[in-house]
């Protein structure tokens, strides 16, 4: 299990930064770009104090012209520098796409091993108060199909700060996929630069009767639903896969091997996607020697609607989470827990806009 | 390192090198031994001879998948490119790449893209990085017309523009996208006038006066390295052979042998080939052939990578 140096308390986006300042402090040829970053809302704080620290040399915004940057960035890397490219929706890495998955992912194996990428790319999921179809999708399964890209998505500030490190370190380009309703989120964070190492699974909560996967923010709510699931007597265990390609699978096999039932709860759609995945090597594993019941939870098969009678039903949530294990675990279903039990500080703190 | 009597004979050299090394692609082609869709450049290899004649080792290039010349006039080993293109483990990519994506780090040459475009911003961010580590080297991207069509070129231009990043952009604009003209694809021929308006220096070169553009490169090259922003050059020109293959294709009816047989009168490597002594032309020949003997001679001897090798290199 993970102890956490209980020192000081730091939030998400702070974490992210204090990341970024660290990896630039450690390595000169470590920059940032992306639309905003310099200005004074500091793509809500995470890059705050960065151009005064380091100068517009090595932080500066970009033109709205996301597929050139992310080749500019490519280039950079290739050259021997190692950028940060921020972008303050995922959205937007559609515009990115062709650079990030014909060149970036390619270019080390295409070449012959000859050449390097390293490059992050910073990018944030969006979530309630309209929100809505372009400012609210999870892609991280876009991208971890292609090989020769990492992706990875923080549930905490711990892992924001000691992803962004290991991220910058990494000579392959590494996709750090962030979400908005997270960044006031507090976590015990170290002081010194420190890394989370990518392919290694983290166990939030053991239990005995199921294997809760939560990604991204949909960790906390799975852990909140293991809560209201405890006062039913149902045992949860609840794992953080903190990135998703590489997969730690080998944690996510024991676990089920051990609890004999799987619920992956996805910050995404369902469709071929990284619940899909995780069921499917479930399902190939040599590994697990009994039967397990597995289930997935994700984005409705909808675009995001923007008005909350409808938002709400989009998304899974401590309430939808806990009554499927409960049905999973019991067969039932003759238990909901209340609104008000299902209710999540973040979500609460955040009021908009954007 | 050779030297040559003069300026001529030395473009001479790199685009005769260019000339027979694609002409004997286009022979091997039918025996099936190289295993990559090869786009051949022959009639064009000027271009790139003439400016990256003025470039130094630890300068960049960026070619496209029609990179043949861009890499050899900028001193990719030959026996390691034709390797590539037979899928070998001698290959400048171990076989990885084919002819759509040589490279050659050691000497500048970006890795290529078969994706049109693409290579563009990737260019603009090597003279970034060149900015950044305050070195004197530049970078010279070369793209045809189509991939100017590309959002990506608008917005390369614009970025290298505002940082005055040290990049000549030229375009080798041979009026066809595959088979397309150029007429079914742009609203106006005037691109250098376009490009202009970002604020930078633009020339158009509607001859193949090898000796005009290599002048022109020169002084933009040097004043890259000074430090005043980048450069565009556009260089009309003609392609004589299919837009990818070892033929030529006037009987296909897209386009007429009239205008080939202009170009073809104006052939750069005859011109300089004219223009120098017989005895130096005689000895660069010999060479070349030598050169591309032993070249076959390898990618025919070096093995292909094993089977196992297959997951190398996803991941650095």
């Amino acid at each position: 299990m993970y102890t956490p140096d209980t020192s000081r308390l730091l939030k998400y986006f702070e974490g992210l930064c204090e990341g970024a300042e660290q990896a630039m402090e450690s390595d000169d040829r470590v920059f940032m770009m992306g639309l905003d970053i310099d200005d004074h809302r500091a793509i809500q704080g995470s890059t705050k104090g960065l151009l005064q620290k380091f100068g517009s040399e090595r932080v500066f915004t970009t033109p709205l012209s996301e597929d050139a940057m992310t080749g500019v960035a490519i280039g950079a890397a290739m050259a021997g520098q190692r950028p940060i490219h921020v972008h303050i929706r995922m959205d937007f890495l559609m515009l990115c796409m062709n650079q990030l998955v014909n060149i970036a992912a390619k270019s080390h194996y295409m070449y012959g091993g000859s050449v390097q990428v390293p490059l992050v790319v910073r990018t944030m999921i969006g979530k309630s108060w309209g929100q809505g179809a372009q400012h609210s999708q999870g892609l991280h399964s876009m991208f971890a199909h292609v090989p020769g890209i990492k992706v990875v998505a923080p549930s905490n500030a711990y892992d924001a700060k000691g992803l962004t490190i290991q991220a910058v370190r990494d000579n392959n380009p590494v996709l750090i996929m962030e979400h908005r309703l997270l960044y006031a989120t507090e976590a015990y964070v170290p002081a010194h630069p420190f890394t989370v190492e990518f392919g290694e699974a983290r166990i939030l909560r053991e239990g005995e009767d199921v294997t809760i996967v939560g990604v991204s923010n949909m960790v906390m709510e799975s852990m909140r639903a293991a809560e209201l699931l405890a006062e039913l007597g149902i045992d949860c265990e609840v794992i953080d896969p903190i990135t998703i390609s590489p997969l730690d699978f080998a944690a996510i096999e024991a676990s089920v091997n051990r609890t004999g039932r799987l619920l992956v709860v996805d910050n995404g759609w369902l469709n071929c996607g990284f619940s899909a995945e995780v069921l499917a090597r479930v399902a190939e594993s040599d590994q697990i020697t009994r039967k397990v019941n597995m289930k997935r939870i994700g984005f409705a098969a909808t675009t995001c609607p923007t008005t909350p009678s409808l938002e709400d039903a989009f998304y899974p949530n401590p309430r939808t989470i806990a009554m499927l294990v409960y049905h999973m675990v019991t067969g039932k279903q003759d238990w909901e827990p209340s609104l008000e039990s299902c209710q999540l500080a973040y979500q609460a703190q955040f009021k908009g806009p954007f | 390192m050779i030297s040559y009597s003069t300026t001529e004979a030395r473009l001479y050299a790199s685009i005769a090198l260019i000339r027979r090394t694609e002409e004997v692609i286009a022979e091997i082609y039918p025996s099936d031994k190289i295993k990559s869709p090869v786009h051949l450049a022959i009639g064009q290899e000027y271009i790139a001879a003439a400016v990256i004649d003025h470039l130094k080792e630890s300068d960049y290039v960026s070619g496209t998948y029609r990179g043949h010349g861009v890499y050899l006039a900028k001193g990719g080993n030959l026996n390691a490119m034709m390797a590539e293109l037979y899928g070998k483990a001698g290959g400048c990519a171990k076989g990885r790449a084919g002819s759509m994506h040589l490279v050659e780090s050691s000497k500048g040459v970006i890795g290529m893209s078969a994706v049109v475009g693409t290579g563009i911003p990737v260019a603009v961010g090597h003279a970034l990085a060149i900015k950044q580590r305050n070195r004197d080297d530049v970078v010279v991207v070369f793209m045809g017309d189509g991939a100017t069509e590309e959002g990506c070129f608008s917005e390369s231009v614009n970025f290298a523009a505002l940082h005055k990043l040290p990049i000549l952009f030229v375009v080798e604009n041979n009026r066809l996208a595959i088979h397309e003209p150029l007429n079914k694809r742009w609203a106006a021929d005037a691109l250098t006038e376009r490009v202009s308006t970002y604020g930078i220096p633009s020339k158009r070169f509607i001859e193949p006066d090898t000796l005009a553009i290599h002048r022109y490169a020169g002084d933009a090259i040097e004043k890259l390295r000074e430090g005043s922003g980048p450069v565009f050059m556009e260089c009309h020109t003609h392609r004589w052979f299919e837009h990818v293959g070892p033929n030529q294709d006037y009987n296909q009816g897209y386009r007429s042998e009239s205008e080939s047989e202009e170009w073809r009168a104006k052939d750069a490597y005859r011109v300089l080939g004219n223009s120098i002594s017989a005895e130096e032309k005689a000895g660069i020949d010999a060479m070349i052939e030598a050169d591309l003997k032993a070249a076959l001679e390898y990618a025919e001897s070096s093995p292909f990578p094993s089977s196992e090798e297959l997951f190398d290199h996803v991941y650095a």
